[in-house]
């Protein structure tokens, strides 16, 4: 008789008991470890801790081997769990000139103050299958060791002493938090980049390289990149000083733009920023072209109605929760609704057919 | 659960919740932004109202959540079970018993009353959204009260079809002030919105929105002097209780054609065979089974 919607209970916890199950594969084959997943995974880590907005490694690891290898899930995790965390305070403002870089490359200068640093990068690699990292157990051969740089000058400082880029000026303003305040639009600058520092790898990719094909064209040059490790500080009002909390890994992208100028205004270059928590230069080199194309109109640039100029439709569609979430939702039960349309349509198509029959 | 604070959220993401609750209370129909939170299910499965049900329950209230209208669907049996398990509550499924009731894309047919809350899990707040895609726009619309472009769709709804062509989240307004968008209950359900002696929480989790209908709001679904609104239903009785006024799900039964029409809302039908009601296909408890 009536079964349709019966039993969902019962099909609930099957469903969790067999995805468990599946989860876990072979049990003839060992188990990963969290510790694996976040030493061995690492940028798979380093994305769900930038996407999920909350730098620890081994949730994010956990994250990882619960949601399957799925990131998205996993990032979903982090930050459903994210959500329960109270919040003690701010640290201060992270110095990535201060950076211990393992990485920093320019692209603008052949050479430069601190030089060149490839660090480990896929850049160069040839992409064929390495089949000796199947014949598990191989020892490695240990890298050259090499100490991370110290403090290296900036390539937008050098550009910036010769009054070549626009100027940033500093401010001590407090920045605005979209996830203690909803999203308002039009976003400030902060603000956008704080939504992007959290947003898809995959959409501002798609973005910033419709923008570099013609949709919103800026020229970009990678003036600098940089991976490294930064302190973090938390200023302790009854101490009157700040103290150190610990070390995160950073990605910091730091684009030369095409001038702006006038008759009346020198020609200078323009700049575009990205930064992201953990190793992920991909989002870091797509989030400073999106930033620096969401710029148009304080830099008196043409609307060419290019969607990466557009910070309402880049802003709200770059959480890749938001869209995961929304997206699958159609596959929940909507038979009301349907129901609704169902007798619509039926009574619409009466309708056409006594008229046709008059 | 001692690991987590009652009701999941901290106390003092519930205090901005419950503020934002009550400026929509005091705004009947208008939409307020709040600071959603990403909670353990995924966006579109009903953020927004399990905000609001956290920010509103308390230890002693009896949680009733429906999704369609039914107690026992995926959607609804998990989202009780998370508040089941975060807040320790007691649950229901009878709509008489219950203070505070989610609910996804239906009103329950029993007559709400005073010290009930009704709260409704909505996609899209916005009910100009699909006339206008841009925010900075359509909160311009509302605040001129410029509703224009609605009439005009509706009204190009009967030009083409000879009647409004909107079944379900039928646009209403409230108050004589704010267009609102009712969330995709059916259009049937649209009577119920207003003098409702029940308080009506309306939460968009992902589009960060709640909006209120105070209890014995007067909610107007839109409409034309000459094509007044109708509220539609499938027009059959229930095969299970026989009850020709409720809203009705289709439910197919074959291959054939074969298929039957059953009250959508499971604890009316359940309550109705129980007092003796019956339909077409039989009525007691343990033929329904």
């Amino acid at each position: 008789m009536y079964v349709a919607v019966k039993g969902g209970e019962q099909a609930i916890d099957n469903a969790h008991a067999w995805l468990a199950e599946s989860r876990r594969g072979d049990v003839a084959i060992p188990e990963l470890s969290v510790a694996q997943i976040r030493e061995q995974m690492a940028l798979a880590v380093g994305r769900v801790m930038a996407e999920g907005s909350l730098y620890d490694a081994d949730l994010a690891a956990l994250a990882i081997k619960q949601a399957r290898g799925d990131l998205i899930e996993a990032i979903f995790l982090i930050r459903a769990y994210r959500t329960t965390l109270p919040r003690f305070g701010a640290s201060r403002p992270v110095d990535t000139g201060a950076m211990a870089a393992i990485r920093r490359i320019s692209a603008t200068y052949k050479d430069l103050p601190g030089g060149q640093v490839l660090g480990p990068t896929f850049d160069y690699t040839h992409r064929l299958l390495d089949f000796a990292l199947a014949a598990e157990g191989a020892a490695e051969s240990p890298a050259p060791q090499a100490a991370a740089l110290g403090p290296v000058p900036r390539v937008t400082g050098f550009l910036d002493r010769e009054g070549l880029i626009e100027p940033e000026p500093a401010s001590d303003a407090p920045p605005p938090d979209l996830t203690r305040e909803p999203l308002e639009l039009p976003a400030s600058r902060a603000l956008r980049l704080q939504s992007l520092a959290r947003g898809d790898e995959g959409f501002l990719l798609s973005l910033a390289y419709s923008s570099q094909r013609g949709f919103g064209r800026t020229h970009p040059f990678v003036g600098e990149l940089r991976i490294g490790e930064v302190m973090v500080e938390v200023e302790i009002p009854e101490l009157g000083l700040s103290v150190a909390i610990g070390a995160i890994t950073l990605t910091e992208c730091e684009t030369v733009n095409q001038f702006t100028g006038s008759k009346t205004q020198p020609a200078q270059f323009t700049r575009g920023y990205g930064l992201v928590m953990g190793q992920s230069e991909r989002k870091a080199i797509a989030m400073s072209l999106v930033d620096r194309a969401l710029r148009w109109q304080e830099l008196g640039e043409e609307d060419t109605g290019a969607p990466v100029q557009d910070q309402e439709f880049v802003l709200m569609h770059a959480d890749n929760i938001q869209a995961t979430g929304f997206l699958e939702h159609i596959k929940l039960p909507h038979y009301v609704d349907f129901q609704s349309e169902l007798e619509l349509v039926r009574r619409l198509r009466a309708g056409a057919a006594q008229e046709a029959a008059e | 659960m001692k690991d987590y604070n009652f009701a999941y959220l901290d106390e003092a993401t519930k205090r901005m919740i419950r503020r934002a609750i009550l400026k929509a209370v005091a705004v009947p129909g208008y939409q307020v932004p709040f600071a959603s939170r990403e909670m353990p299910m995924p966006y579109g499965w009903g953020t927004g109202g399990v905000q609001v049900t956290a920010a509103c329950l308390t230890p002693e209230d009896r949680l009733k959540v429906i999704d369609q209208g039914a107690d026992d669907t995926t959607n609804a049996v998990s989202i009780r079970k998370f508040f089941q398990r975060t807040a320790g509550i007691d649950v229901t499924e009878r709509t008489h018993e219950a203070t505070i009731i989610q609910t996804r894309h239906r009103i329950p047919e029993a007559p709400l009353t005073e010290g009930q809350i009704l709260v409704y899990q909505v996609p899209i707040p916005e009910p100009l959204r699909f006339l206008e895609p841009r925010e900075t726009e359509t909160r311009r619309m509302h605040a001129l009260e410029e509703y224009g472009l609605m009439h005009v769709k509706l009204y190009e709804d009967i030009a083409r079809n000879g009647e409004i062509a909107t079944a379900y989240a039928y646009p209403v307004k409230v108050q004589g002030r704010y267009v609102m968008d009712p969330s995709p209950i059916p259009k049937f359900d649209n009577p119920k919105l207003s003098d409702c002696a029940a308080l009506q929480l309306f939460g968009a989790g992902r589009e960060q929105r709640i909006y209120a209908l105070p209890p014995h709001t007067q909610v107007v679904s839109l409409d034309f002097d000459d094509h007044p609104f109708v509220a539609a239903k499938a027009p059959h009785a229930c095969d299970l209780c026989g009850d020709a006024a409720s809203y009705l799900d289709e439910v197919i039964t074959d291959d054939a054609g074969g298929r039957m029409f059953v009250c959508s809302d499971t604890d009316h039908c359940a309550t109705r065979r129980a007092s003796g009601h019956a339909g077409r296909l039989g009525g007691s408890e343990g033929a329904a089974a």
